[in-house]
């Protein structure tokens, strides 16, 4: 894993590499090269399976992060790429051409967190939610419980006993 | 009366890369749904068909009926807050959830699981696996019209939920992996009991083979419809059994062990030319491999100690900042979760990576064109995907 | 579908004639809903009675609650000793089952296909989801109360209802017609536009008539 890291780091901006586990690292490349890292550790080093991708909002940073994360099943090891993406404008080339899932997981990028792959197939049709109006759902600043409290009909009666006052109560009196 | 003889030798025109070329307005093609309310689809989900004749020309799967939005919720709820709710994402197999999560929290916390709960975990799995293979079985051949299979073995999968009652209470929903260990161990005279089960599937497995895989009305529909390309398998995303058929070895107990799967003694199954015939005889041998590391496990597997972990207290517990992925092979492929922690109280992130989602949609869409329409019925199931792990 | 195809528009048939088409005046009734007064009092009862024993359920799993479902078609539990079955279409069967959490997308469906049922009709609801949310109650994308949207005749509670709490829940249900209490259909008609606004309330591109059966 090491010696791939090496190998990377000589060909593109890649940054901040984090060893989770002996088979799995992740590690952060700049916009720009992303693409061009994918394909190389799709062509040349054997990762050619795209186990997911997704995406994690940092509302404190205005950053969103993409992670891909590429399987190599003859070496048995994990990469995740990580590449992050302003916030305010977040757009991202596509990787449709190489894996035929990736237009879906981009669809459900597009419709949870607003994040825009120009090119991809049906990228705009809706991919999980209907008639949606609000601010993509899977954003930071969503606030599901207020959403739901507002649109569905809350039953009166329903006491919400937060459960962490009944923990404390139950398991850890003491503290 | 219209003049129709024009349209006999019809031969619907192609794009020059093989994709068809759909006109609706030409009134040669009909646009059909087929679900969510279709009793032959799997679970709450919809394939949009454009056909001509009997022949599918365009299909598109539309998901979403069942969107929970767990991964928003997951994150204004503490982690033992998640435990409860991770369950529910894949209905008939929710005990990968729970493994998966807990999985990822213990390791991003740094927190070691007794022995017997390892064991414990492997039990439940290989369990699981086993009771969501069986329903599978009897849903592949009643899409062929055999109902008689389904009332077999949703039989003996009843059963099987019994065993899981006996050890944790629950019928569907378990809950019996909280992050730390688990909630215990099985109790006196479960081994006797399980075995007396595992006798009664393999019996039942014994009629099934004869009924269903030398049935000559399901060899004849199933052999060489549906076929998946081993070329297919990382241009797709294909993982479980439907790789496994294509010849391709991937099986994430092998190749990634985790719990005590690699002190168990079975080898990956695979298969040549995966139709659906040949698919669903790879599910049968799964099953009676699923029935032997039950016994396996039952053999080794401590009967007594410690089943859970020394844990901080979990209205304060914060996990530091970090990122994992863990995988485990549920029955229809790779299954895994990604987690993201920030420091707080509260995952950052989690992302369910369900092996429905690449099956479903971009092999279904390839897989249904030129197919005849009485089949995509059986051709979806044969894929083996659930609904609410694609959109959580 | 797309509200392209629900557009009015002039259509070239394959002779080559040319016709209008409004898609929500020919394919859908535009009929409000009517309240059905009983008739006279020993022949509902008679019809309560037959009513009571041919529960047939809409085979449409809309959640999790779906899964308890084989179990009841199959020989542990075999809910057709009761005379209750499943069908495949709305047009043949009275019973719906809501299994669990409604999500806006499959509530759409839902009305749809409860609308499309044959009356006396009557809504079962699984589980804690369809009660007060249960699970979801904070969720965006779930609704909380499933009687706010369709007249619910009984609810059976759990997460996940057992089998033999299924069983019990249709006998009660049975009860409940052969004493001529299963009014959902009647209650339905009677606050037709209540429900249909909280309806349009939270299914944003309504693209269907109001009363589509």
């Amino acid at each position: 894993m090491k010696a791939l890291i090496e190998r990377l780091e000589k060909k593109f901006r890649v940054t901040d590499p984090v060893m989770q586990r002996a088979d799995e690292t992740f590690f952060t490349v700049d916009k720009a090269d992303a693409v061009a890292l994918i394909t190389h550790l799709r062509e040349r080093e054997g990762f050619t399976h795209l186990s997911f991708l997704t995406a994690v909002d940092w509302l404190e940073d205005g950053k969103f992060q993409l992670t891909y994360l590429l399987n190599n099943n003859a070496m048995k090891a994990d990469v995740g790429v990580r590449v992050f993406l302003d916030r305010e404008r977040p757009v991202m080339e596509s990787v449709h051409h190489l894996w035929k899932q990736a237009a879906t997981y981009q669809r459900e990028l597009k419709e949870m967190f607003g994040i825009d792959f120009p090119g991809s197939p049906r990228i705009d049709e809706p991919f999980i939610l209907e008639g949606w109006h609000d601010i993509p759902p899977y954003r930071r600043d969503f606030d599901t419980k207020k959403y739901s409290e507002e649109t569905y009909f809350p039953r009166p009666g329903r006491t919400t006993h937060d459960p962490a006052d009944y923990m404390k109560q139950k398991l850890y009196p003491e503290e | 009366m219209a003049d129709i003889s024009k349209y006999r030798d019809f031969f619907p025109p192609k794009n020059p890369d093989g994709t068809n070329i759909i006109d609706l307005e030409s009134h040669k093609f009909v646009k059909i749904w087929q679900g969510p309310q279709h009793p032959g689809i799997t679970g709450n989900m919809s394939l949009e068909l454009i056909i001509q004749g009997d022949e599918v020309m365009e299909c598109k799967t539309h998901v979403g009926y069942l969107h929970r939005g767990f991964e928003k919720l997951m994150e204004r709820r503490k982690f033992i807050q998640c435990f409860p709710l991770v369950c529910r994402i894949a209905v008939p197999e929710p005990d990968f959830n729970e493994y998966c999560f807990a999985a990822t929290v213990e390791e991003l916390a740094g927190i070691e699981i007794p022995e017997a709960a390892v064991w414990m975990r492997t039990l439940i799995l290989e369990m699981s696996r086993l009771t969501s293979f069986l329903m599978h079985l009897g849903g592949q051949s009643g899409a062929f019209g055999l109902g008689v299979v389904a009332q077999w073995t949703n039989y003996v999968r009843d059963l099987m939920l019994d065993r899981f009652e006996e050890i944790s209470g629950g019928r569907i929903y378990r809950m019996h992996m909280p992050p730390g260990g688990v909630r215990g161990l099985t109790p006196d005279g479960f081994d006797a009991r399980m075995e007396e089960t595992l006798r009664t599937i393999e019996d039942v497995m014994k009629d099934v083979d004869t009924t269903l895989f030398n049935n000559a009305v399901f060899k004849r529909r199933s052999v060489g419809l549906g076929y998946i390309d081993p070329a297919w398998v990382d241009l797709y995303g294909i993982t479980g059994p439907n790789a496994r058929a294509a010849g391709v070895p991937k099986d994430v107990r092998k190749d990634y062990p985790y719990l005590k799967y690699p002190e168990l003694d079975f080898d990956v199954i695979t298969a040549k030319d995966s139709d659906i015939y040949t698919r669903t005889d790879l599910r049968r041998r799964e099953i009676l491999l699923s029935i032997d590391l039950i016994r396996q496990i039952l053999a080794k597997m401590p009967k007594t100690g410690e089943y859970m972990a020394k844990m901080p207290n979990v209205l304060h517990w914060r996990i530091p900042k970090g990122e994992t992925y863990i995988r485990s092979e549920c029955t229809r492929g790779e299954y895994g979760f990604y987690t993201v922690t920030d420091g707080s109280g509260y995952p950052r992130r989690v992302n369910v990576r369900g092996p429905s989602y690449t099956h479903a949609v971009a092999l279904m869409e390839r897989m249904a064109i030129d197919c005849n329409i009485a089949d995509t019925a059986g051709l979806m199931l044969s894929l083996h995907t659930y609904p609410p792990e694609i959109e959580r | 579908m797309s509200s392209k195809d629900l557009e009015k528009r002039r259509v070239t048939g394959p002779d080559g004639e040319q016709f209008d088409v409004d898609p929500m005046q020919d394919y859908f009734c535009q009929e409000r809903p009517k309240e059905h007064e009983p008739a006279n009092r020993i022949w509902e009862s008679f019809l309560n009675w037959a009513r009571a024993e041919s529960l047939w359920i809409l085979g449409y799993g809309t959640g999790c609650g779906a899964i308890e479902m084989r179990p009841l078609m199959t020989p542990r539990f075999d809910a057709y000793r009761y005379g209750i079955q499943w069908r495949p279409t709305p047009r043949q069967s009275n019973v719906l089952v809501i299994g669990g959490y409604l999500s806006v997308k499959t509530l759409k469906r839902v009305i749809r296909s409860y609308e499309q049922m044959q009356g006396p009709k009557y809504v079962v609801a699984l589980g804690s989801c369809t009660i007060n949310g249960g699970m979801y109650w904070d969720s965006y994308n779930t609704i909380n109360r499933l009687d706010k949207y369709l007249p619910v005749d009984i609810y059976i509670t759990g997460c996940m209802p057992r089998p033999e709490s299924l069983l019990a829940g249709f006998e009660a249900l049975k009860k409940l017609i052969r004493e001529g209490k299963g009014e959902g259909q009647n209650l339905y008609a009677r606050n037709f536009d209540e429900y249909k606004a909280n309806q349009k309330k939270i299914i944003r591109d309504w693209d269907m008539p109001d009363y589509n059966w």
